[in-house]
């Protein structure tokens, strides 16, 4: 209630920002949205070619889209379907199996899943099966009476395929390649995985059942591309109801994009990776900061959205620390730079500290051992340092041998931007051997 | 600070309240307005949120949600330890189901596998009538999610696009994203983070709740002393504030008493530091309890009086699980070429240079106990014990029973019988305590003390 009443008091700059916000972030967000296709038309075509094959002729097919993570699987494979199902006739006629790898971690369970997907429980639902094997033959025979022509074809898309590979036996895997292999109901199986060596991790079997037709997504577009997707991603489209402010926001976009420091930015994320999915990250956080007072986007917001994405969590987490944890964190460093890497105890770090406050520094850093061990334990549940063995209550505290999990240089950045640090400590720090 | 949160759509009262309540904490509580947006936006996926321990984390989240109401889901993983206590956890909380007598503490739903939780979600958002609200699940402590099932992390990165919902998982933790990557990758959260405290920070939330009979200004000086003594050491508010409530009786003793005026700076620093600095030795590290810290200030007695727990070491053991104990130590902490010369009464002549040329070697006590042999063991025991000792079952029933008690521990498990090398976990103090008990010098008998 108190939500409409502040939007009618608002002015209707209001009203275009919460359209423009809503607008962007489904674009940005929602999965399978149609997007500019960068340099991944011909696996289109290849893909609606094969999909077409299947629903419409009946032909069995196989097929693997591989990919890096963020390039474009789902939505080439969501966009291929959107196309092959765009006649009403044929999507009443096919059906679709969604799997995922992470939900259906066996095949039971993605038996189950296919059942009910297929809408084939109420036939199963009372009959009580004996096994695993013999409701999936029982499925298999729902699928088998059909021949090429009668049946209905069925997709199954498996997500996150190289999980289905680890399943036992690979029971799930070999049964429907199987199917897709000899002339029975027209299956197509399409399975979209980020590991390159995915076809390495199937059976014998399995494998020579697979028809080995493979579509590649590897992100080969260049940075004039990437600009240009930058630009269709959030500029507003005609339809929008505010003419006005949609051509001020495009007009804007368009000296967003000749701006030198934009363009920096995207260059640097683009050497960073050119998954299109931290694109999309990159533009969210800068549309976030788009407010009334704030109506169009603007360089700095670019340049702070790039910031918050690319900290170093480890240099954030030693500004954090105490004195005590920095001079422990310090003492570790000593110890590697002189024993070349050897993992060390307690017992050592404190020695070393302990020199360190005997011969520099002023009595002030002088603590009682066990208020040593704490901070030490403390940097322990940071994960700053790591055991060398596995946890076990078998060695004493002060005898378990750690490894520092941190950088030099890393060390030597946080201690510059470490507030109040004490000269003493800094100075110990930079005089790596003693 | 002000105009981000001014401008965020949601009542604006609300967002003063909200303001008030994070003391030093605005600029997080900007981001994280801006991100979440308005209630029908589309959200991110997935939030990291990581910080130390004790800045906000939790709090900031809690209030945001809860003062905006929120459909929301707060959970503890490290309370939800198994997949199916967690899934349910969450259904419990969306359904507002809350396990009690009345339905045999039993929940909502049953739901085992990740692939039942998806589906059950998508019912309970229909069934709650929050298809066009962001709903936030919250899991705390995030990192023991690495350690159960392996779909659980990257599954829940993944929530929004499996459930095809309007969902953001937020992860609070206070380890860094790398480390909870899986190796095969997963979709990529937005990870945010909570900057410490700075002394200035710590300085005006510890002030901010100060007790009424005093003034603001008296007890933000009290808080300056407290953080000059314990800010090196420690930053977390949580210790701090506990440590700022136990002692405050003392820091207000002299004004009690007339001593000295609210403004006597000085006196009453000189009067607190000693205190604190005793406390950073046995409060701070729970050697003293609380209770008991605050019993000695009431009766008055030097804080030091008291033993603490670390002082209660001593364990009164039978006569031969000492010897046992001491021979251990021996076998733990000497070269077993050196056994000779300590044990064996005609060694014969080992050149002094030879045997002294350990100087340039690291102490044994820096390096920690070193396997042995059960032989080795037996042999220095028989030497050391001066009356002859038989190799009875009960000497190897004690062996084992030291071993239940940790005071030994068996290396390596691969052989219980035959030949088992233990190590000596018991620290130097306490040997000496037990030595001295049987009147042996053990000191004269450690390598590293020659």
């Amino acid at each position: 209630m108190s939500k409409r009443k502040s939007k009618e008091k608002s002015p209707p700059i209001g009203e275009c920002i919460s359209q423009v916000q809503a607008l962007v972030r489904q674009r940005l967000l929602q999965q399978g949205h149609p997007g500019r296709r960068c340099g991944v038309e011909a696996q289109h075509k290849h893909l609606v070619e094969l999909l077409k094959r299947t629903v419409i002729h009946g032909e069995s097919n196989s097929a693997l889209i591989i990919g890096p993570r963020g390039s474009g699987k789902s939505m080439l494979l969501h966009d291929a379907l959107e196309e092959v199902f765009a006649v009403k006739e044929i999507k009443e006629n096919a059906l679709q199996v969604q799997l995922n790898g992470l939900l259906q971690i066996n095949d039971k369970i993605a038996l189950k899943e296919i059942t009910r997907q297929l809408n084939l429980e109420n036939v199963v639902g009372d009959r009580v099966f004996g096994s695993f094997a013999e409701n999936l033959s029982f499925l298999l025979e729902a699928l088998k009476t059909g021949d090429r022509t009668s049946s209905c074809p069925v997709l199954f898309v498996l997500d996150e395929f190289d999980l289905f590979a680890h399943h036992k036996n690979q029971t799930l895997l070999y049964n429907l390649f199987d199917i897709a292999q000899s002339a029975q109901a027209p299956v197509a199986v399409i399975g979209l995985t980020c590991r390159l060596d995915v076809i390495e991790l199937l059976e014998k079997r399995v494998k020579s059942r697979f028809s080995h037709r493979q579509i590649h997504l590897l992100n080969s577009f260049s940075f004039s591309d990437y600009q240009d997707v930058f630009k269709d991603l959030l500029s507003l489209a005609p339809g929008f109801p505010d003419t006005q402010f949609s051509e001020k926001w495009n007009e804007n976009l368009q000296v967003l994009l000749e701006n030198k420091t934009v363009e920096e930015v995207l260059r640097k994320q683009f050497n960073a990776s050119k998954d299109m999915r931290s694109l999309h990250m990159l533009l969210l956080l800068a549309l976030c900061r788009v407010n009334v007072s704030h109506p169009h986007l603007n360089a700095a917001d670019f340049v702070e959205a790039y910031r918050l994405r690319n900290m170093d969590s480890k240099a954030n987490i030693l500004h954090g620390l105490s004195v005590l944890e920095m001079c422990l964190v310090i003492a570790m460093k000593h110890l590697q730079d002189i024993y070349s890497g050897e993992p060390f105890n307690f017992q050592m770090v404190h020695n070393e500290f302990q020199k360190f406050v005997q011969r520099k520094a002023h009595s002030v850093y002088n603590f009682e051992k066990a208020v040593v061990l704490k901070a030490f334990e403390h940097l322990y549940q940071l994960e700053l340092i790591k055991p060398m063995e596995g946890l076990s209550v078998r060695t004493q505290r002060e005898y378990r041998l750690m490894k520092l999990l941190l950088d030099n240089s890393q060390i030597s950045e946080a201690l510059q931007k470490y507030p109040n640090c004490p000269t003493d400590v800094r100075q110990w720090a930079m005089s790596s051997l003693n | 600070m002000m105009s981000a949160v001014e401008h965020s759509p949601y009542p604006e009262e609300k967002l003063q309240r909200l303001e008030k309540q994070a003391i030093c904490r605005e600029a997080q509580l900007s981001t994280l307005l801006a991100i979440f947006g308005e209630r029908s936006h589309l959200s991110f996926p997935s939030l990291f949120i990581y910080g130390h321990t004790g800045t906000g984390k939790t709090y900031i989240l809690q209030t945001v949600l809860s003062t905006l109401e929120l459909p929301q889901v707060f959970v503890s993983c490290v309370e939800c330890f198994t997949a199916r206590l967690l899934f349910e956890q969450i259904l419990n909380q969306l359904h507002n189901h809350c396990p009690g007598p009345e339905n045999d503490f039993s929940s909502y739903e049953r739901c085992d596998t990740f692939n039942e939780f998806v589906r059950f979600y998508k019912r309970a958002t229909t069934s709650q009538g929050l298809e066009n609200e962001t709903v936030y699940i919250v899991l705390d402590k995030a990192d023991v999610l690495r350690e159960m099932d392996a779909n659980l992390l990257p599954g829940f990165l993944r929530l929004q696009e499996l459930t095809g919902n309007n969902v953001t998982v937020i992860f609070l933790t206070e380890i860094a994203w790398e480390t909870f990557r899986p190796n095969t990758g997963c979709l990529e959260p937005l990870t945010i983070y909570f900057t410490d405290y700075s002394k200035g920070d710590l300085q005006k939330i510890l002030s901010s709740d100060h007790p009424e009979e005093y003034s603001p200004e008296f007890f933000a000086s009290y808080i300056n002393i407290l953080l000059g003594v314990f800010y090196t050491v420690c930053r977390d508010i949580k210790e701090l504030r506990h440590l700022a409530a136990l002692n405050f009786p003392k820091f207000c003793e002299p004004v009690v008493k007339g001593e000295a005026k609210e403004t006597d700076a000085h006196k009453l620093w000189r009067n607190i530091e000693p205190h604190l600095k005793r406390a950073m030795q046995t409060v701070y590290l729970r050697e003293i309890s609380s209770s008991q810290w605050e019993r000695i200030q009431q009766e008055d007695r030097e804080a030091s009086q008291l033993k603490g727990l670390s002082a209660h070491a001593h364990v009164e053991l039978p006569y031969y699980s000492k010897f046992l104990l001491i021979a251990g130590y021996l076998a733990s902490y000497n070269p077993a070429r050196t056994d000779k010369r300590f044990f064996v009464k005609h060694h014969g002549k080992i050149k002094k240079t030879d045997f002294l040329k350990k100087h340039e070697k690291t102490s044994n006590h820096l390096l920690g106990p070193k396997p042995f042999p059960l032989d080795r063991l037996l042999a220095i025991l028989y030497s050391v014990v001066d009356s002859r000792v038989a190799p009875t079952a009960n000497i190897f029933s004690q062996i084992s029973s030291l071993v239940t008690l940790q005071l030994l521990t068996l290396v390596g498990h691969d052989d219980q019988l035959d030949g088992p090398k233990y190590k000596c976990t018991v620290s130097l103090d306490f040997i000496r305590a037990v030595a001295r008990t049987v009147n042996f010098d053990i000191v004269r008998y450690l390598y590293d003390f020659l």
